[in-house]
């Protein structure tokens, strides 16, 4: 008997998507602004939430979930913040999925919060195919890793909301180019806003914290 | 990697509509991939082959299409394709395009199955010379 063809026409990652986009709906409904931090492993995603969690947590109710393959020592120096702070161990698996941030939010007042962030598991390649159902994708970029890093993970920046240069306060010691790193980004994704900053120092923080309040501002007008 | 993970993925919703479509054998996958997917085909080609051992698709064959980025552009007011995705201007106007509409897919467009025969001896008896 001849094979005959079936159409199916069904994205791979359907269940990812559909639970990405209960999620969504039920962050917007809450009033809660959520944001999903990507970066290679190295890049400042824990310093940087840490000093997030420190700077917002007197004036807003925010949270943290943390992606790691094992350990959970970020949750512990995140805890320090004060804000309430849940570890995902992922195991092996590289990134996190919509179903792992479902789990880990069973029981939890969503209209409670203002502010979720979520880091990811530190990678550049596999989170960039998973929706967390994220208001905000953002993705760090240290000056210690090479200005080139977009042209060699586009699809990553290519589907960042906002980018954020990290360590900015060890530029100079480590030659960064700032200019070619500019550049790169806004090859693989026109038009992105970039922002910098120094966990450490302090600099470029209140910036990233104004501009993220009009952007939860912006989004719960709808 | 997470290939392996989206080669599960991709099975389960092959296996899924196979068991709809009832006693058929599933001899290939037909899948739509973008090079903004963030898939590597010779990663999930690999992967493929273990995550099917064991399941119903087990020795179906994956055949990968692979599209390429295309944005619209502004300027040119038409749908451009990118050589790659490491620059996204249009590749006519040089007018930096970040509108992607096609790239990003990782779709299961088809399935290639041979129908199994509900009673083969039957069958068999029926046409007995060829």
């Amino acid at each position: 008997m001849q094979p005959r063809i079936v159409e199916v026409r069904q994205g791979v990652l359907k269940k990812n998507d559909l639970l990405a986009r209960d999620l969504r709906g039920r962050f917007r409904s809450a009033g809660v602004y959520v944001v999903n931090l990507v970066s290679s492993p190295g890049a400042g995603k824990t310093a940087f939430l840490e000093e997030t969690l420190r700077r917002l947590h007197p004036h807003h109710r925010v949270a943290a979930l943390v992606g790691d393959l094992a350990t959970d020592n970020d949750a512990r120096r995140l805890g320090r913040s004060g804000a309430r702070v849940h570890q995902i161990t992922t195991g092996t698996v590289c990134h996190l999925d919509a179903e792992m941030i479902n789990t880990s939010l069973a029981g939890w007042d969503l209209a409670a919060l203002d502010f979720l962030f979520v880091e990811n598991v530190g990678n550049l390649v596999c989170p960039a195919s998973y929706d967390l159902g994220e208001d905000l994708r953002t993705v760090l970029l240290s000056v210690t890793e090479g200005e080139d890093k977009p042209l060699k993970y586009p699809t990553i920046f290519n589907g960042a909301d906002l980018a954020l240069i990290t360590k900015i306060d060890l530029a100079e010691a480590v030659g960064f180019d700032r200019a070619d790193a500019l550049a790169n980004l806004q090859a693989v994704r026109p038009g992105i806003e970039v922002l910098e900053t120094s966990a450490r120092t302090g600099v470029g923080m209140e910036a990233w914290l104004e501009r993220l309040r009009e952007l939860a501002a912006v989004a719960a007008q709808g | 990697m997470h290939e392996l993970s989206i080669a599960l993925s991709l099975i389960d919703a092959a296996a899924e509509k196979a068991e709809e479509l009832g006693a058929v054998r599933v001899e290939a996958l037909h899948l739509k991939l973008g090079a903004l997917s963030g898939v590597v085909r010779e990663a999930l080609l690999f992967s493929f082959d273990l995550a099917a051992a064991g399941t119903p698709i087990e020795g179906a064959r994956l055949e990968i299409e692979e599209i390429p980025v295309s944005v619209f552009c502004r300027t040119c007011k038409t749908e451009q394709q990118l050589p790659g995705i490491q620059s996204f201007r249009c590749p006519v106007c040089d007018t930096p395009t970040p509108d992607v509409v096609r790239g990003r897919e990782l779709e299961l467009t088809s399935l290639e199955v041979t129908d199994l025969a509900e009673t083969p001896e039957e069958e068999t008896h029926a046409t007995p010379d060829r």
